[in-house]
């Protein structure tokens, strides 16, 4: 068929891809928000198939999973909600900076560890020490300084030496995740698991335990919007971003700015090792981050550096993860389920900026022939 | 800023259709919860460590769904719950959400992170598996259950003693050269507990045995352990068993072709030519206690120990393809014999124990090496402080000054290959 096709005609490909300048921003979003839906629809339609519950239901228990029995006043699933969208929004606002300086730190699982073991380690050792007040103050010096010195390495060795950092921070990753499985093995004991500390736990406020993570992380994206957009700094990170040697050209100390900004983002990581730390689980065990730190990566970029768009895309994932996760529990299937659920949206999320970027011409030649 | 409100608006427009979908079905979940009502006042929310390709879990999960099942009641489930707040929020969800009021977790180090739940949810009732707080906290609704699994490591061990003096018979090893190998998770009670009882049982038949065990340092990795089940055969073991959870060491086995003693259930479809026997933990029995005093409105034992007399303690089949004739028969003895009470596992009679400065510091021996007196850290504390004497008589008495193993003895005629974890 097709080799009759190429012999009878000579004729230009069905289609070709050009590169589209500018698309009205609602239309870009509407096509965004057309692919969310669209690929939620289609896994709910696979799920359907696999457990013989309908659309409607599918989508229910999704809801359940994410926000329990809301309507009977029951908030506490909300809470936990949020909560996880407080968590891995502080990684994404983190690695925001370094990114929009196009370092890429792949480090914020390990920064988030080390800030996350440092706040313990006080926690244990001080706790029963020192004054609630005076504690605090030094769980969270600790844990930001932890961070920022675990994404500082990386980039001295970049500002000086030039080392690839996405394999540095990389490595720092596992540098971190094995001291904190020593860790664990010195003062675990028996199962290796440390029972939750008492001592340095944020406060609640009434009931509300989570209440106080959710606070910190949403003045940091308000903080981390005015810092990129209207701050002399976040200028310069931009422009070290587009081109170091227009940042050297106009005055800007490169070394300087790279050096300073992974700062922010390992102290920022560290800030996201506290809220779990000492906000959450009051331990540590070396998956404490989950993986968030990666998924972090691409809840920045899907953000497209903008905290607000982030704290959409975050509240979106954790949504599905949690979602998803319910309807395989309910419907005993395998717990890849909402990872493969996951991973089918983000696809398409990812995907559909091709068609924002370019646009496809499908020829006209045959119409015209016909006609 | 336009931008920004607009994107509001968006979000907001979002909600509201998640909104809508939640009360266009809210007379759908009434209606099932008023179907459901007349046959369940119990619903059971089991939080599971893995999910079903961890032998251990699939053993929790098949029995979860056995006794559901017998009982007509609901249940909900939780995979994949690591030893973490995880498993605090995942309590609090088959609560919250599904209306669970009876909440198992399976796992050791779910414990602390079960607690936490059940101090703030007191009309739910909350069974742990394996745990060993349960007999000093304070809280009722907290309960510790586990099973007298030594007598059935002993019984799998007599099958494996039975399969190593038929292959001394043949002529295919020595004597001396009847050792076996042991895949452990970590160096802790209930892991050792586990071995010395597997050990012993092949003492019984085949004196001459000794035993090798590396750990792995965690309850489910299948690489690390098949590799400790590979570095065991290339270390002259000739019979492999194992306390962790994957199918690592069965499948090490069948590719080398030694023999193995499984756990957990039986791999004979995976490993037809080297499965003996498995022993485990049949859960169901438990279970149905639990949601039975449930329905009663009875409190839950503090502490229940399940037996071979109550069918928590099981063998699969003998696979006869590869045990030794006879195994069958001599396991129904021994089984008698356990269950009469005039065989004990840990009859200190049968095994010798040396003390030195840092092994065994808990022990009194004689002048035999024969253990007269041992002081267990029965009531779990941070510095694992010994508070009860659990030798009387000659006998070592496992799981009866609370269900949760505390036999750490190190006994003469095992190796520690190592105790990194």
């Amino acid at each position: 068929m097709a080799d009759n096709t190429t012999v009878k005609h000579h004729r230009e490909p069905l289609f070709h891809i050009a590169k589209r300048d500018d698309m009205v921003w609602w239309k870009a979003w509407l096509i965004r928000i057309a692919a969310i839906v669209i690929s939620i629809f289609a896994m709910s339609l696979v799920s359907m198939a696999l457990t013989e519950k309908s659309l409607f239901e599918t989508l229910e228990i999704m809801y359940r999973g994410v926000l329990g029995r809301i309507e009977e006043g029951s908030t506490v699933m909300l809470w936990k909600y949020l909560q996880q969208i407080a968590i891995l929004l502080c990684l994404s606002l983190a690695l925001t900076p370094a990114f929009k300086m196009k370092f890429w730190n792949c480090g914020a699982e390990g920064q988030a560890l080390v800030g996350g073991l440092g706040a313990l380690i006080v926690m244990i050792e001080l706790g029963p020490k020192l004054p609630y007040g005076v504690l605090m103050v030094v769980v969270v010096a600790v844990s930001i300084l932890a961070g920022a010195i675990w994404g500082l390495l990386p980039a001295i060795f970049k500002a000086f030496f030039n080392t690839n950092e996405t394999l540095f921070t990389l490595m720092m990753n596992y540098i971190a995740t094995q001291i904190i499985a020593y860790y664990v093995y010195i003062k675990g004991g028996g199962s290796n698991v440390i029972s939750p500390v008492a001592y340095g736990n944020f406060p609640k406020v009434g009931d509300n335990k989570y209440l106080v993570n959710i606070i910190i992380v949403a003045v940091l994206t308000v903080a981390m919007y005015i810092y990129l957009k209207y701050s002399k700094q976040g200028y310069e990170i931009s422009v070290v971003g587009e081109s170091q040697n227009t940042a050297r050209y106009i005055g800007i100390n490169v070394k300087k700015v790279i050096i300073r900004t992974m700062c922010i983002s390992g102290a920022l990581c560290g800030v996201a090792g506290l809220l779990l730390v000492a906000g959450t689980d009051h331990t540590i065990r070396t998956d404490t981050v989950g993986g968030q730190g990666f998924t972090a990566i691409m809840m920045s970029w899907l953000g497209q550096f903008n905290p607000f768009i982030m704290v959409f895309m975050t509240a979106l994932i954790i949504f599905l993860k949690l979602g998803a996760g319910k309807v395989a529990d309910t419907c005993r299937l395998n717990s890849s389920f909402s990872d493969i659920f996951i991973g089918v949206v983000i696809l398409c999320v990812v995907g559909c900026e091709f068609f924002i970027r370019y646009t496809i011409k499908f020829r006209h030649h045959k119409k015209e022939g016909k006609a | 800023m336009k931008k920004v409100s607009k994107i509001l608006a968006l979000i907001l427009a979002l909600s509201m259709v998640f909104a809508f979908a939640a009360c266009k079905n809210e007379p759908a979940t009434g209606e099932n919860d008023t179907t459901a009502g007349e046959l369940a006042d119990v619903k059971v929310g089991f939080i599971f460590l893995h999910d079903e390709n961890s032998t251990y879990d699939k053993n929790f999960m098949d029995a979860a769904k056995k006794a559901c099942e017998e009982m007509g009641i609901e249940y909900a489930q939780k995979t994949q719950i690591p030893e973490s707040n995880d498993c605090y929020d995942a309590a609090v969800e088959l609560i919250e959400v599904d209306g669970c009021n009876v909440i198992f977790a399976d796992s050791f180090g779910h414990e602390s992170f079960l607690m936490k739940a059940a101090a703030e949810y007191e009309d739910v009732q909350f069974c742990h598996a394996t745990g060993t707080q349960a007999h000093t906290s304070e809280l009722k609704n907290f309960h510790n259950a586990f099973a007298s699994i030594y007598e059935g490591r002993f019984l799998a061990g007599v099958a494996a003693g039975m399969k190593l003096n038929e292959m001394i018979e043949a002529g295919e090893i020595t004597e001396e050269e009847a050792k076996m190998g042991y895949v452990g998770a970590f160096t802790f009670a209930e892991v050792i507990s586990g071995y010395t009882s597997f050990y012993l049982g092949a003492k019984s038949v085949c004196p001459s045995v000794t035993m090798d065990v590396k750990f792995t340092g965690s309850w489910y990795d299948e690489q690390k352990e098949k590799e400790a089940a590979d570095a065991l055969i290339t270390g002259g073991c000739v019979l492999i068993s194992q306390h962790a959870d994957s199918m690592g060491a069965p499948t090490a086995c069948e590719t080398a072709g030694v023999p193995n003693v499984s756990y957990n259930g039986s791999t004979i479809n995976a490993c037809p030519n080297t499965f003996i026997v498995s022993s485990r933990i049949n859960w169901a029995p438990y279970f149905e206690y639990m949601i039975q005093c449930v329905m009663d409105g009875k409190a839950i034992d503090t502490d229940w120990t399940g037996t071979l007399e109550t069918g928590s303690v099981m063998l699969t089949d003998v696979n006869e393809a590869v045990a030794a004739e006879g195994t069958v028969a001599k396991l129904e003895e021994v089984k008698a014999a356990l269950n009469d009470g005039s065989l004990q596992v840990f009859d200190t009679a049968n095994f010798t124990v040396t003390v030195t400065d840092t092994l065994n510091v808990n022990a009194t021996v004689d002048g035999n090496g024969v253990l007269t007196g041992y002081m267990a850290d029965v009531d779990t504390d941070e510095a694992f402080t010994a508070d009860t004497e659990v030798v009387e008589g000659g006998v070592f008495y496992e799981s009866k000054f609370r269900s949760g193993p505390y036999f750490d003895v190190r006994i003469d005629g095992i190796t520690l290959l190592d105790e990194a974890y």
